[in-house]
């Protein structure tokens, strides 16, 4: 269900963690299923429980519980605003006003072509870099004024 | 954002100034960089002079280093409470970082990692831990990557593993990243976090030092308190004291946002006045007037910007002020703003992250939310300003860990401190401060939502 580069990044983190708990490593392992499927299905989810050895409601459980995890499918780009206050002291909530216009969706919602998903976040502890993105869960981007949000839309291709 | 400015820097001296938008061009922040302004002669200095585990805590007590995290509780006492002779314990660094307002972990990963590490494997020898975890906000993944090759570095270079400097100590460290949970920056939380698990916070007692990590004695610090370490042992516990004020040891990073010239972090000695700070940041935008600052981060009680002014940076005086230091998240605003929209978004923030766990708190930041929501959209009645603080008190200290105080704290203090724009907001259905003020500092105006007032 996933490819060996994948398991490999998952045998990885196992390694961290004192023999008799493997499940320290489901949260890493959810980040690499879903950076390779893209979301978690329930399916991909039963999956990584049973590789590390953990009751599937357990991994569920986390899945859930942790904003970042998509549990629906979302665009090849998913970008998350911080809107929180001391973001939108400076601009956050301009900014996603900015990239809604620019997309033509509201936060949660994928454009037609399933390129872009657009997510509202909570703090990313980078106020001082307001406003603040986040692509595809890894990538931080600063001081996101509307001609750098142009350019990254640019860049997504 | 990186470090813009520094009095008497014990933290971030010698650090590179990084490019803001790349940090792909970051130099600085690797072993060899690190080596040469001094970095790991503390831990070298720990062995060469075979300091005892007790000799290093008196040290770190001396220094009167409090936890950097926000509850400023002394690092040296913390370490004390580890009990001897266990054969499995564990040491944590807290780099969750997620309280709004609060950015200054972010660049101690960014720019010198290696000072975190360096005060890890100090603590581990200090406490008697074999095994460390160093649990980094989801956010930051690029920094997670980074400090990965940092352990390496440290790894291939014999400072952690098996006979640490030919020490007969054996410590290893690993990174654990978060995934988008604010509550993972409760310590219990975080520690159920790590072993695979929602983070819903623990009962407590007991406390993490005596069933911790997978049930092990624990100790948990931040990652500014842990970056402190190098300083105290190189320098002396009494040098770092001596650069803050009795009870209040060393320098700190501020982290500034919000209505200032110049957002950022800055390193200062624990008693600098707040206007000091201000200056630093470039003073207001727009020279516009303060109005109000949140001292601490989001959870910390507003103070109205003439108190603030009068203030000075350390637990002590912003205590007495009414708030909290609390991880130095400075939250600046001034008169373009509204408080209740403000703080519908910070409630909205707590509502959305309460894990679920205690009623008080799963519902309560709920009504918390949908009153200050209905006040904000002209739907509010002259009793629900009672009701909020009713509410609010009703959450506090009826919970397992602190998010419900944190959530009850912004609510209460925003009204007793600006009552009179939520009773304008109920009574006029609409915002004190008029649309085009607003417009000229704030963003929140543009906020796209039906019946919004401001």
């Amino acid at each position: 269900m996933l490819s060996e580069a994948t398991l490999k990044n998952i045998d990885r983190e196992v390694a961290k963690y004192p023999a008799d708990q493997k499940q320290s490593a489901v949260m890493a392992a959810l980040h690499f299923a879903q950076a390779e499927k893209g979301w978690l299905s329930r399916d991909l989810i039963g999956y990584v429980a049973q590789y590390l050895g953990m009751p599937e409601m357990a991994a569920y459980e986390v899945a859930t519980f942790y904003n970042m995890y998509d549990l629906k499918p979302v665009g090849k780009y998913k970008i998350t605003v911080c809107t929180n206050l001391p973001c939108a002291l400076s601009g956050g909530v301009h900014a996603a006003d900015y990239v809604k216009q620019k997309l033509g969706i509201d936060f949660n919602e994928t454009t037609p072509d399933g390129k872009f998903t657009l997510k509202e976040g909570e703090c990313m502890g980078a106020c001082g870099d307001a406003p603040v993105m986040l692509v595809n869960n890894v990538h931080m981007r600063s001081f996101m004024t509307p001609e750098e949000i142009d350019k990254l839309i640019a860049e997504c291709k | 954002m990186a470090i813009l400015e520094a009095i008497n820097p014990a933290l971030t001296a010698g650090w590179h100034q990084p490019d803001a938008w790349h940090m792909d061009r970051d130099s600085g922040w690797r072993l060899k960089d690190y080596e040469a302004r001094g970095g790991y002669q503390a831990l070298k200095k720990v062995f060469t002079d075979k300091l005892s585990q007790d000799q290093v805590i008196a040290e770190v007590k001396a220094s009167v280093l409090r936890g950097r995290g926000g509850a400023g509780f002394p690092t040296g006492l913390k370490w004390s409470f580890m009990p001897k002779g266990a054969p499995e314990k564990y040491i944590v660094c807290n780099t969750d970082e997620g309280e709004p307002g609060t950015f200054k972990d972010r660049d101690l990963m960014r720019l010198d990692p290696h000072a975190v590490i360096e005060g890890m494997i100090i603590a581990a020898f200090a406490v008697g831990a074999v095994r460390g975890y160093n649990y980094i906000h989801g956010e930051i993944y690029e920094l997670y990557q980074r400090f990965e090759e940092a352990l390496a570095e440290a790894r291939a270079a014999g400072y952690l593993g098996n006979n640490i400097l030919g020490s007969g100590f054996d410590f290893d460290l690993f990174a654990h990243q978060g995934y988008g949970a604010y509550i993972c920056g409760e310590e219990s939380a975080l520690l159920e976090s790590i072993e695979g698990k929602k983070g819903q916070p623990r009962f407590k007692p007991p406390f993490p030092a005596q069933v911790g990590l997978y049930g092990k004695p624990t100790t948990i610090n931040n990652t500014e308190t842990f970056a402190s370490i190098p300083y105290i042992l190189r320098q002396g516990g009494q040098a770092f004291l001596d650069l803050g004020k009795a009870n209040n040891g060393g320098t700190k990073l501020f982290s500034v946002s919000g209505h200032v010239n110049k957002p950022g972090n800055y390193e200062v000695p624990m008693g600098t006045p707040f206007a000091k700070l201000l200056e630093m940041c470039g003073g207001m935008r727009g020279g516009r007037k303060l109005k109000a600052v949140i001292p601490g981060g989001s959870s910390a009680p507003v103070l109205p910007g003439h108190i603030m002014m009068d203030c000075t940076l350390d637990y002590d005086s912003i205590a007495k002020a009414g708030s909290m230091l609390g991880s130095g998240a400075v939250i600046v605003m001034d008169e373009t703003v509204c408080m209740v929209k403000s703080l519908e978004r910070l409630s909205w923030f707590y509502y959305e992250e309460s894990c679920g766990q205690c009623t008080p708190c799963r519902e309560g930041t709920g009504w918390l939310y949908k009153l200050i929501h209905r006040i904000e959209h002209g739907q509010g009645r002259p009793e629900d300003l009672d009701l909020l603080d009713d509410v609010a008190k009703k959450i506090m200290g009826r919970t397992i860990c602190a998010l419900g105080d944190a959530a009850a704290l912004p609510v209460i203090s925003f009204v007793k401190h600006f009552r009179s724009e939520f009773e304008y907001h109920i009574e006029h259905k609409q915002c004190l401060v008029p649309p085009d003020v607003q417009k000229a500092g704030s963003t929140f105006h543009t906020r796209l939502m039906a019946g919004a007032t401001c």
